[in-house]
């Protein structure tokens, strides 16, 4: 029950891009095709659940016992940085039609703070590692959510008739408040 | 292009190269720490030191560091001195620090200091990257100001916890919450665009 809780409120209450502004990014970059806009999803998603396992390992195995919290930054970033470069060559290796579809979007992640943001909430929550995991792949299904939606607005977006100034950032952003105001009224649902 | 003199160094990023309005960078932080003053502030001075120091470190060592590890070896960088100053802030502004929660931990993936540091301080003397560095980190400061004031102004009432608009005055709480800030960026960064489209039409 507690895992049900965790896991729809990653997705849907304490949504990464709505409610903790992480991943903003490749959120306004990679949201004017539905389908980049998947790609971009499962690769964070993917991404997000290995470093929820790594990232526990390492604070719970290594950082806290030996009283290295203080690293706790250096650490994240660094095993997050170096994740994506295996993960993507063992992609590339396992499995090249999933690598030709992830494309760029993969080493673009690095820089992805919802990814950073992910290891320091999961420590700073003090989740266990069952809970770990399932509060990374939610908040990977939830970013998911979030970007294809916006995507599927952007594209409507294009034949809207935008004040010449708004046009690209400033109407996404504004588009992204009133997702944010809907996806308010979630809150609530599980206390 | 022509060799910029150290004044323009530093103001083209209040404006013209400004990370926030012009070119969209290190939106995260942004969104998530204006609800009210203080803590854009705190935010903006954190990254400001970060920058800076990093900005100065990589420009001094730029010849020592091989260019197929130079991004890993600026994250090294940056993620030292977000140490610091994350662990500065929780020793002597708890409320603050608490305030901020792991925002102050993810300046380290804030695109602008990776940026000027790939962008600027790799290429440049450690004096201009000086200037550079606290160019556009007066620019960031300048944006969470407004953006923050306009916030609290609008979502309490108050600007840095003191009454300023009368009791009539009920606040819209929504400009607290997430979506106030999305609304209030879009329309903000509009507004930029129609400034840089009238000054530019001018000359």
């Amino acid at each position: 029950m507690e895992l049900l809780a965790i896991f729809i409120s990653a997705i849907l209450i304490n949504n990464f891009v709505l409610h903790y502004f992480l991943g903003i990014c490749p959120f306004l970059g990679v949201s004017k095709k539905i389908d980049s806009a998947i790609s971009m999803g499962l690769a964070v998603t993917f991404v997000m659940a290995i470093t929820a396992v790594v990232s526990w390992v390492i604070n719970h195995w290594i950082l806290i016992p030996y009283g290295l919290d203080y690293l706790q930054i250096v650490s994240f970033i660094l095993v997050i940085a170096s994740l994506v470069q295996l993960v993507e060559m063992f992609i590339r290796k396992i499995s090249p039609p999933l690598y030709q579809a992830l494309g760029i979007y993969l080493p673009l992640i690095t820089t992805n703070c919802a990814i950073m943001g992910l290891a320091l909430l999961a420590a700073l929550k003090n989740y266990n590692f069952l809970e770990t995991v399932i509060f990374g792949v939610g908040s990977g299904i939830g970013f998911t959510l979030a970007i294809v939606l916006m995507a599927g607005i952007r594209e409507q977006l294009d034949l809207a008739d935008v004040p010449e100034p708004l046009k690209g950032a400033g109407i996404s952003l504004i588009v992204a408040g009133i997702m944010a105001l809907a996806f308010l009224g979630f809150s609530g649902m599980i206390k | 292009m022509p060799v910029k003199t150290r004044g323009e160094e530093f103001a083209k990023g209040l404006w013209k190269e400004n990370p926030i309005f012009r070119q969209l960078l290190g939106m995260c932080p942004t969104l998530a720490v204006t609800n009210a003053v203080i803590n854009g502030l705190a935010m903006g001075l954190a990254t400001t030191f970060v920058l800076v120091l990093s900005s100065l470190v990589v420009s001094s060592i730029k010849k020592l560091i091989p260019s197929q590890v130079r991004i890993a070896s600026y994250i090294v960088i940056i993620a030292t001195f977000v140490t610091v100053a994350d662990r500065f802030l929780a020793a002597f502004f708890p409320p603050i620090s608490k305030n901020l929660g792991p925002y102050v931990p993810l300046i380290v993936v804030n695109c602008i200091i990776l940026g000027r540091q790939e962008a600027f301080s790799s290429k440049n003397t450690v004096g201009r990257s000086l200037i550079d560095a606290l160019g556009m980190s007066s620019g960031f400061v300048i944006a969470l100001l407004v953006l923050s004031s306009i916030r609290e102004i609008l979502g309490s009432g108050t600007l840095l916890g003191y009454q300023v608009l009368g009791t009539w005055f009920e606040p819209w709480i929504i400009m607290m919450l997430p979506p106030g800030a999305f609304i209030a960026l879009g329309v903000l960064i509009g507004l930029a665009n129609k400034v840089e489209q009238k000054s530019s039409s001018r000359r």
